[in-house]
Parts: structure tokens; sequence; C-alpha cells
């Protein structure tokens, strides 16, 4: 029997971001919740988050950000062996959003969906990983994507105002050289109540008065546990890619909250050089999206570049969580 | 094992780190939000560095039950044993 191998290396060959279209500010979220503009930026950090219109699906976001990172990359769509897509809002159960995006734009690639919520990016940035050095695909398209404010209570005042809408996408491909370290990653299913929906579809279908689920999470325990056991996951991926902090030039978590990325930073112990990504400020928590929102930005921005060494850990419900060092591209 | 004077010296440096506030201001009557001005994440980052000073847990659902710096430090000489 045959077995396939692939190129020694990987790497993100090129990434593309859409966010929503619109900054929604405080102020025009705090109403049905009873707070401020100074409560919101003093326990979060967000000053405005992206939202898309209405007819915005979170595949039209996904579509947006792939065209780009593939652009990037210098590829097109028939090129590309797999896509992974990370939702938790996608409204349907089956088929999954990725067959979806495949098609629309040229792949007839393997093509799934994968359930890691805020995790999500960081865990398909570790299967493109696989894939490519086993052989198993030359180009993997991994989007994380979220159109959250369809799944939203604006009355709710544990997650609802964090969230907002986007997408990011890269490619990876194979390289000549380490472009993605190993990939950290684990559950803890005991705080599987942590975050959630807050009824399932069966419950919805069974009582009248049960509403449209939306999302809710218990904040100080998630800060707590986000803020306190991710440190060593990182650190953990830190020295699997035989580095040390001081080698690392982007810090690029899960942007759920300032006061999490900021503690993190103090956790970790990392140099005052490291550059932070803080998209969140402007983009709000875009779930599996906010990683390559926040890489973008540091791009864009000039406080990273092409070739920089940057630590990415995702976070969130179920609880799961992963983390690599990955060569920006 | 501390006893609850160490339990509040320590237990106010933490808040002291955390907030800014002087450790002389982290008094057993003192109500964490209303004297103190701790909200529900800073309380969050004082439980989980007293839980490693101390070397006990304080579980997640009993945080809102501490409502003075007198309550947390009987808890911790409590969860001691």
């Amino acid at each position: 029997m045959n077995i396939r191998r692939g190129p020694e290396f990987s790497r993100i060959a090129g990434l593309g971001v859409a966010r929503g279209e619109n900054a929604v500010p405080n102020e025009d979220i705090i109403e049905p919740i009873n707070s401020s503009d100074e409560w919101i930026r003093k326990m979060t950090g967000i000053a405005t988050r992206v939202r898309a219109n209405a007819d915005t699906s979170v595949i039209d976001l996904s579509e947006r950000a792939s065209r780009e990172a593939l652009e990037a990359a210098g590829l097109e769509g028939g090129d590309i062996d797999a896509v992974i897509l990370s939702t938790i809002t996608y409204p349907h159960m089956t088929p999954g959003g990725a067959p979806v995006l495949a098609d629309r734009l040229g792949s007839t690639g393997a093509a799934f969906d994968i359930s890691a919520a805020c995790a999500g990016y960081c865990y398909g940035i570790g299967q493109a990983d696989a894939l490519v050095r086993s052989g198993s695909a030359r180009n993997v398209l991994v989007v994380g994507a979220e159109k959250m404010s369809d799944f939203v209570d604006p009355a709710d005042r544990s997650i609802s105002y964090l969230l907002g809408d986007a997408a990011g996408a890269v490619v990876v491909s194979g390289s000549d050289t380490p472009g993605i370290g190993p990939t950290v990653w684990g559950s803890d299913g005991s705080g599987a109540q942590l975050i959630r929906q807050t009824a399932s579809w069966l419950e919805v279908r069974d009582d009248a008065d049960t509403a449209f689920p939306t999302l809710y999470q218990e904040g100080p325990s998630v800060f707590k546990w986000a803020s306190f056991k991710m440190a060593p996951v990182a650190l953990q991926a830190i020295e699997a890619a035989g580095i040390t902090p001081d080698d690392i030039k982007a810090f690029i978590p899960h942007q759920a909250n300032v006061r999490i990325i900021d503690q993190m930073v103090k956790q970790i112990g990392l140099p005052s050089h490291v550059a932070v990504g803080k998209d969140i400020v402007d983009s709000g928590n875009t779930s599996a999206a906010s990683i390559p929102l926040a890489t973008e930005r540091l791009l864009r921005d000039g406080d990273a570049t092409s070739g920089d060494l940057a630590l990415q850990i995702g976070f969130g419900a179920g609880l799961v969580y992963a983390a690599q060092v990955v060569v920006l591209p | 094992m501390a006893d609850k004077n160490e339990i509040l010296a320590g237990l106010a440096e933490i808040v002291a780190e955390e907030t800014g506030l002087e450790t002389a201001e982290v008094q057993l009557d003192k109500s964490f939000t209303d004297d103190l001005d701790i909200d529900s994440l800073s309380m969050m980052t004082i439980v989980t560095l007293a839980e490693e000073k101390f070397d006990v847990r304080i579980p997640d659902e009993k945080v809102k039950d501490l409502t003075t710096v007198g309550d947390a430090v009987d808890y911790i000489a409590g969860a001691q044993g």
C-alpha cells in the first residue's frame, strides 16, 4: 500500500480579511443593556464592533476574505485542495458552509466546517499544517468566519455587546523553511456551560416560550480561565517551536477582551518589544475571525512585518484552545 | 498555614497590585465593590492570585458571596483546612 508524504514544512502563503460593513459604536447598543460607553470601554476595551448588513451572509464574508487570501498567495480557487471553514454562526446544520464557499471560489477540493468557536482559526491552522505536510493537500484554505449579530440578544449583558461580524482567511501551502510551529491544543469540556447557546434547537421546537437561541457566557469565569489557564498553553507553543519569548515579534491572541489580552501578556511574561494584537478595540470580538483580523491590522499598521514570528492562541466555547507560532505572511 | 492577619496582609498586597490602592485601605469591613471599587474581572484576578498565594481553591460560584475583605479572609482561612 502506498502512503503519501508531503513537503517537510508548511507556511501561511496569503492572508485576507473581510469586516462587517458597519462600525457600530458603544452608544448605539447601550440602551437595551442599561450601560454606558465608559463601562464597555473599561470592562472590554471595545470602542466599536463591526457588524454586517442584514443581507450579507457568513459565506459572503468568507468569500471576500478568501479571494483576498488567494490573490495574496498568487493562487486561484482551483488550486485549493481543501477548504476548512471554522464558524459557529452558519445557520444550517447541514450541509456545511465550506462546500458552498469552495464552489463559489471554483474549488472542488475537500471542504468541511469545524466547530471550535474562538479557537477555530488555530484549530484550522493546525489541521492545514498537517494536511499539507502529510501530502493530503497542496494548498489549504483556512477560514474563520462569523456573523455573530444573527445570534445576539441586544438585552444580554453577558456577551452580545462584545460581538462583531467578520471573516479572516489564509492559504496554507508547502514551504522550504518552517512556517508553522507545532500546534498545542486541547479542551476542557467540564466548562461547556460557560459559553453557550441559550437553548437547543429541540427546546425551541418543543417549547413555544423558548426564545430564538443566542449566545451567553459566564463572563468572570471565562475571564479567569482565559487569562490564567491560557498563558501556560502559549508558553508550551513557544517551547514546542524551539524558540524563546524574546524571539517573538507579535502576540496575536483571540480578541475576546482587552482585559484578557493584557492579563495574558502579563502572565506569559512577554518582553515589551512584542507587538500585541488589539484589533478588538475597533472590530469587537469576531470569534473565529479575530486572529486573522488582528494579524492583518498589525501588518497594515506596520507593527509587524512579513517574515516575523508571531505567537497566536485561540480559546473559547467548549472549552477549547489551540496555539502555535507562525511566520507572518 | 497562614493565620487571619497574615491572610489579610497577603490579600491586601494582591488588591493593591491589582487596583493601585494602598494596602492600608484594604480592611476587613471594606466591601470589594462599594468601598474598593473592584469590578467583576478584577475580582477574578484577585481571587486567582489569592488561590496561588494561599494554596486554596475558591470556586467561581463562591466568589459572589465574598462581599467584604473579611468574607474573603474567612473563606481562605477555612479553605486552608
